[in-house]
């Protein structure tokens, strides 16, 4: 793996297997109660056939921040930065212009598949009709596509339920439906937004596979933005933990799982129950709530819930740097100081929420 | 947590005296009628729910209940409390079967037995001020008693949530969802409950802020003495708070054992399937997994397969057994027979196997 930074180099000797590179993006909405600054400076670079990351909880930006690349957010979106792809800018193109990328370069694949398929066309004929936007071919050569496709993500007969309509098929179906239009063009980017959180454990298990299959089919790079850290185990070689609309921490699956270097990507690791653990160890949470991303005070913003907070964090807010290894990047002024240390240590267990609604009480008074 | 008014220390079901149940249930069955479009409506089939399931629920236990969505976990959670009328079966709890109890009978009885929901942004009346919710069990039951007193109630109830009784007179759109949880879990112990059904009490909740509702919950039983009917799709939250579990699979009861037994000697092949199915938060252990993948989906409850109801489904009838031995799946319901060690599975051909 290469290095990854912040530090943007030349021009000249991009590195060939760069497909998408985003860099400081941001993204903010105005709103009646003021600017919700949902993106604030996310850079990441995703290479030929990878599979990354991204993990964070509720509202830290992960999934605005892959809606900016397919560049489906809002009209009232601000959005600043840069995201190319294959060295092309893509923020400002034409609806047009995007519809030549989306599906054909970067297909994308949302988390409820009952709202992104479409309940009056057979799913013979949404899978169709995205082969047909990107390939002159017949009808009938389109249908013939449409159910190999469904063939490749694992649906039993095939050929005769690529004329059933959304609503005759189950979750899983659907989900592995809207898997086979997303491969459909042979993408080089597949986004997948939390593919199985609506989704049954033994489906979403099925799911994933498919998604494998997929991968494997078309050889396409993958992002794989999840709040379930068990699913970004199995299926990424990199990470990214997001924290109110910035990253926090990068780096490969083995660095953030063992060997974690801020504290929030630490303490999420301390607060889940383990499948794989007989000891019945007391769990770790992180006391309070993610702030509130409208006019959020300088400083790192995990501040006021981070049993290491300083003066400095609350001044100044802290950028990725490297840590141990180079391809390990941490925002956190005392990243040095989680050598070894583990959840338990660094939370304690408590039970209680003991200052509750600070972070809420701002919202209303605002 | 240092609040202790009912004198029990005791930490698990192995601690407690003589073992009577607080709560048992026998033969539990619920049919949902399906009925046709039109005026007439006619009963055209029946959703099979729950099917002749039976446990008991010790004295200081969490029992969880497992399984996949359409189950009949959550149904079963309702039945017990008699929140919905059983087809048949009973619901004993003090020495009454709860099931031939009229509304006005079952009312003293809510006292003891009481409900968290899974949704904490509906289950919660936005109207109301935190105090009033918590209040409104204690007025109803006439306990809230003078207004000092009431309110000194109230007020000790959020402290033992972990919440800071001067919000009290908050609603709760200003709360966050893991508090707002927190409010339905002191409302649920007002009336200082024996048994207190859980359903899904942290799957709307982000990990960071339930795992302090789990630390929360195990505080509450170890300080109160509570007994848990843990409803849950999520088996790793399920191996960490329960103590015993059951399996339900479209209705039924396929496997029941203590945690750490069902966890490493999981017999029936659909509690394998689970298991395996829950990615592991650990990349080194996730790559080398022995994997049990099921085939399909749940089948529909208006129509559930003859014999057992998982074959449709099941790796092992589908990849290793003969036919002679699949004609027995196919005609015999599966009972659940005893494998030692409180062990039960509903399977002809259950084989213990670890899987993490």
């Amino acid at each position: 793996m290469t290095v990854n930074t912040n530090i943007q180099l030349g021009r000249s000797d991009v590195d060939p297997n760069l497909l998408l590179e985003v860099e400081n993006l941001t993204v903010s909405f105005p709103t009646d109660d003021g600017v919700v600054s949902a993106v604030r400076g996310v850079s990441y670079q995703l290479r030929r056939g990878e599979a990354m990351g991204i993990v964070g909880e509720s509202g830290s930006g992960k999934s605005v921040s892959s809606l900016a690349v397919m560049g489906l957010l809002p009209k009232s979106a601000r959005v600043t930065g840069s995201i190319r792809f294959e060295g092309e800018s893509l923020l400002g193109k034409s609806d047009n212009q995007y519809a030549e990328i989306r599906g054909k370069k970067i297909a994308m694949i949302f988390q409820d598949p009952l709202t992104s398929l479409n309940p009056v066309y057979t799913v013979g004929t949404q899978i169709a009709e995205a082969v047909l936007a990107h390939n002159d071919i017949s009808k009938r050569a389109a249908r013939d596509r449409a159910i190999e496709l469904l063939k490749s993500v694992g649906i039993p007969h095939p050929d005769q339920r690529v004329d059933n309509y959304p609503h005759e098929m189950s979750g899983g179906m659907r989900q592995r439906v809207v898997i086979a239009i997303a491969m459909a063009n042979d993408p080089d980017v597949i986004i997948a937004d939390e593919p199985t959180t609506a989704l049954d454990v033994t489906v979403q298990a099925q799911v994933l596979e498919a998604l494998e299959a997929a991968r494997a089919e078309t050889g396409a790079a993958l992002v794989l933005i999840t709040h379930d850290l068990g699913v970004i185990a199995g299926h990424a070689d990199r990470i990214c933990v997001m924290y109110a609309g910035k990253m926090v921490e990068m780096g490969s699956i083995d660095d953030i799982f063992y060997r974690p270097r801020m504290p929030y990507a630490l303490g999420l690791l301390g607060s889940l129950p383990r499948l794989d653990s007989s000891r019945k160890q007391r769990l770790t949470p992180i006391t309070g709530a993610p702030p509130s991303l409208v006019n959020l005070p300088a400083g790192c913003p995990f501040t006021p819930r981070c049993p290491l907070a300083q003066d400095v964090c609350e001044e100044k807010e802290p950028v990725l740097t490297v840590t141990d290894d180079p391809a390990h990047l941490a925002a956190c002024h005392f990243h040095d100081k989680l050598v070894g240390v583990d959840a338990a240590q660094l939370f304690g267990t408590t039970s209680a929420d003991p200052d509750p609604i600070d972070s809420v009480d701002q919202e209303v008074t605002q | 947590m240092t609040t202790v008014d009912i004198p029990t220390q005791s930490t698990g079901p192995r601690s407690t005296e003589a073992g009577q149940p607080v709560l048992s249930v026998r033969n539990l069955v619920k049919h949902f009628p399906v009925r046709s479009k039109g005026i007439l409506r006619r009963r055209v089939g029946e959703v099979h729910a729950v099917c002749d399931v039976s446990f008991d629920l010790m004295p200081h236990e969490t029992l969880g209940l497992v399984g996949e969505s359409g189950c009949g976990k959550t149904t079963t959670g309702r039945l017990v409390l008699n929140l919905v009328d059983a087809t048949s079966g009973e619901v004993r709890y003090g020495g009454r079967d709860l099931t031939q109890l009229s509304t006005g009978q079952m009312r003293p009885l809510r006292r003891d037995l009481q409900i968290v929901f899974q949704d904490p942004f509906a289950s919660l009346d936005p109207r109301m001020t935190v105090n009033e919710i918590v209040a409104e069990p204690l007025r109803i039951h006439g306990l809230f008693g003078s207004t000092d007193n009431g309110r000194k109630q109230v007020r000790e109830l959020l402290r033992q949530v972990g919440l800071n009784p001067e919000h009290g007179n908050r609603y709760s759109h200003e709360f966050s969802g893991g508090q707002r949880q927190r409010i339905g879990i002191a409302r649920a112990l007002a009336l200082r409950p024996k048994v207190l059904v859980l359903d899904e009490p942290v799957s709307a909740l982000d990990v960071s802020i339930q795992a302090g509702v789990i630390n929360l919950l195990e505080d509450l039983q170890r300080d109160l003495g509570l007994s848990f009917l843990f409803i849950s799709h999520d088996l790793s939250v399920i191996r960490h708070i329960a103590h015993r579990v059951a399996v339900m699979y479209l209705g039924r009861i396929v496997e029941t054992a203590p945690v750490e037994e069902l966890f490493t000697k999981a017999a029936h092949p659909y509690t394998q399937a689970l298991i395996s199915a829950i990615p592991l938060p650990d990349p080194r252990k996730e790559r080398t997994r022995q994997r049990v993948l099921l085939s399909g989906e749940v089948p529909s409850p208006v129509n559930p397969p003859s014999g057992c109801r998982f074959r449709t489904r099941c790796p092992k009838f589908a990849n290793q057994l003969s036919d002679g031995d699949k004609q027995k799946c196919v005609n015999e319901l599966p009972a659940l027979v005893d494998r030692g060690f409180g062990h039960q599975a509903a399977c002809h051909f259950a084989e213990a196997r670890k899987l993490v």
